[in-house]
């Protein structure tokens, strides 16, 4: 009896390993693998016309925070290079906040439609996700830039007398980015609206909550999973963005993504390119380990 | 007046629009006293929970008013309302432990911190949940959570207490035990209760006064036992307990079976012609055929209930009557199929009703 039941269980962990296989596989060299090469790269020397030479160097990661000064050879702090980080984070957690602040509404409206018509309206929301992203900001570009639609409106009404600078600024980017994101917010807020029970919120309306206190008290706390993953799932590609920034933030208002194409582009800095990566992954590691946090220990201490 | 603490006056609940309009509430006028047990009963459908959520504040009525300590609520938010629901699902707050959930409605009122603290222990207390302040609901089993539900409502002493069938989701036993609990609690705080139910048996031994519903007007308003021994039509002499309708006519204040048996019942009120006499089964006894002031009448058959015996009679014209007999020691009644008995009616069991 026991020899069977050994046996099967043998056969049941060499059936889990054959099934994950190709899983492992492609984790392994698709993805394993190539972040090990850009951990590597960061630790090696610029070749001339890019690429690396494999001398050990920890220019690569000096390289994120200090600039070499090229005639001394003194290292001074880069404040290129921190704007840029700055930039990457305010209008990330920005995009986060905008997105929630338009997401959570529209979740919610879906979630209290009849279940017939959600169907629908999370189609609407997907809708987006059809054309490529890149000739969605490219159609961005065309509404808001100099001559784009909506100046030359502004124009034609006498609104205004010179075309208003909109494209090339921090708040176009913002725009682009919060337009690109907005479903990955409203899909996850609306997957938590969706099993809050309404009742609850008779609940609290007939114990003495205003309608704020509703939403604080008792809405906030109970779909915080959703809010969490929402803003996670915005947060992390919006740090990394990189066609939004470069379309309609120009050449000025880099991010990450940009800088990062930048060392393995024109720059030929591939050990800072590579160092600046792994920074962004410890970055993301850090958001989502917050994430786990949150979602798991909700023994937050309450009033 | 001033004795009465909610009142519906004309209250009208219409749902839907244009021809498929129902009215959940057809104009419904009711006062419930200060610190009375009142219970709304009646089949599902028939409007109580409307009326009780028209009192919470959760509805505006149609038309018609709601009135507090005979002040107009109507248009009063329900957290503006000193009235607390329990409700049949509880509705507990899943990420709050037993203590805050307790303290939610005090600490939305805006109560100092030390008079929620005081007043949620207070509440554990009363509903024996002291062990369990810190836990999450969703740790607590049916009764426990029934209990939270209850003390919620209660911390912040309401005026009145709306309860729509909180104890349905309970087992019989858990049921009895919280009926129990229910009365104990009333009594302590003193508070209005208004209690919904469909059933009948917790309507009756709950209750000062019972207000029976159907399709959205109340019936009957009164105590058990005026509704359980003078129900003032079918629907309401037949939805609580069991009971006999016998076709009969009135002359002259005497009432006459369809059988030719001559009876005096209650209700007749200047009535006269073809009415419904109704009695019930436990307030007929069987004697031996022909004796004075019985009816004659035939056992058809019984079922033995073991506390009772249900024996299924025929009177004279073939009507049938049901007899509700309590089963003697030995269990065995000495019916026969077939005999010829003499049919008891006790003093005052026969009522006349309305339609």
């Amino acid at each position: 009896m026991s020899a069977r039941e050994d046996k099967a269980r043998l056969e049941n962990a060499r059936n889990g390993w054959a099934l994950s296989a190709p899983a492992l596989l492609v984790l392994t060299f698709a993805a394993a693998g190539p972040l090990l090469i850009v951990l590597v790269y960061s630790f090696l020397t610029p070749g001339t016309y890019g690429n690396v030479v494999g001398t050990f160097s920890w220019d690569g990661w000096v390289g994120i925070l200090f600039s070499r000064d090229i005639f001394d050879g003194t290292l001074a702090l880069a404040d290129a290079h921190l704007t840029i980080f700055w930039r990457s984070v305010k209008l990330s957690l920005l995009t986060t906040l905008i997105t929630f602040v338009v997401g959570f509404p529209t979740a919610w409206f879906i979630a209290t439609r009849p279940p017939r018509q959600r169907a629908m309206w999370l189609f609407l929301i997907t809708i987006p996700f059809w054309t490529n992203l890149l000739i969605r900001t490219l159609a961005i570009n065309e509404i808001i830039r100099a001559e784009g639609l909506l100046n030359t409106i502004l124009l034609k009404l006498g609104v205004i007398e010179s075309p208003i600078q909109m494209i090339y600024t921090d708040g176009a980017v913002l725009v682009g980015m919060t337009y690109v994101y907005l479903p990955l917010m409203v899909l996850p807020l609306f997957a938590a609206i969706d099993r809050f029970d309404m009742r609850l919120l008779e609940a609290g309306y007939d114990l003495y909550a205003s309608r704020i206190a509703l939403l604080r008290r008792v809405i906030f706390p109970i779909v915080r999973p959703g809010i969490v993953a929402g803003s996670i799932l915005v947060f992390v590609p919006a740090l990394g963005a990189y066609v939004t920034p470069r379309i309609l933030g120009g050449g000025k208002n880099m991010m990450i993504g940009n800088f990062i194409e930048l060392q393995f582009g024109q720059g030929r800095n591939w050990p800072l390119g590579a160092a600046l990566s792994m920074l962004l992954l410890v970055i993301v590691m850090a958001a989502l380990l917050i994430y786990v946090r949150a979602s798991t220990g909700s023994k937050t201490p309450h009033g | 007046m001033s004795d009465i603490s909610v009142e519906a006056r004309n209250a009208v609940k219409a749902f839907g629009q244009g021809a498929s309009v129902v009215r959940a509430l057809d104009d419904v006028s009711v006062q419930i006293r200060k610190g009375e047990f009142f219970t709304l009963l009646g089949p599902s459908g028939c409007g109580k929970t409307t009326l009780l959520r028209l009192i919470a504040g959760f509805e505006m009525p149609t038309s018609g008013y709601i009135l507090l300590d005979g002040q107009d609520i109507t248009d009063l938010a329900p957290n503006k309302r000193p009235v607390n629901t329990v409700f049949q699902s509880y509705a507990l707050f899943p990420h709050l432990t037993v203590a805050q959930n307790i303290g939610f409605g005090l600490e939305m009122q805006g109560k100092p911190r030390a008079e929620v603290f005081s007043t949620t222990e207070r509440m554990l207390a009363l509903v024996k949940l002291e062990a369990m302040a810190g836990r999450k609901t969703s740790q607590l089993s049916g009764g426990q959570q029934q209990r939270v539900a209850l003390a919620r409502a209660l911390a912040p002493q309401p005026k009145v207490l709306l309860l729509d069938e909180p104890l349905s989701a309970l087992d019989l036993k858990l049921r009895k035990e919280m009926q129990v609990e229910l009365k104990r609690l009333q009594l302590e705080t003193g508070i209005t209760f208004i209690f919904v139910t469909h059933d009948q048996e917790e309507a009756l031994t709950m209750s000062d006064r019972i207000g029976v519903m159907q399709s959205g007007k109340i019936q009957q308003i009164g105590g058990p036992v005026d509704i359980y021994t003078r129900p003032v039509n079918r629907f309401v002499a037949s939805f609580i307990g069991e009971t006999n309708f016998l076709p009969a006519t009135v002359q002259g204040g005497i009432v006459t079976l369809s059988s030719g048996d001559k009876i005096t019942a209650g209700g007749i009120d200047g009535r006269s012609g073809a009415v419904t006499v109704t009695m019930r089964p436990e307030q007929l006894r069987l004697t031996p055929p022909d004796e004075p002031g019985t009816l004659n009448a035939t056992i058809a058959s019984w079922v033995y209930f073991g506390t009772d015996t249900h024996c299924n009679l025929h009177l004279a014209d073939g009507t049938e009557i049901v007899a509700r007999l309590q089963s003697p020691a030995s269990g065995d009644a000495g019916l026969i199929k077939g005999a010829k008995v003499g049919l008891r009616i006790a003093d005052g069991a026969a009522q006349v009703l309305g339609d």
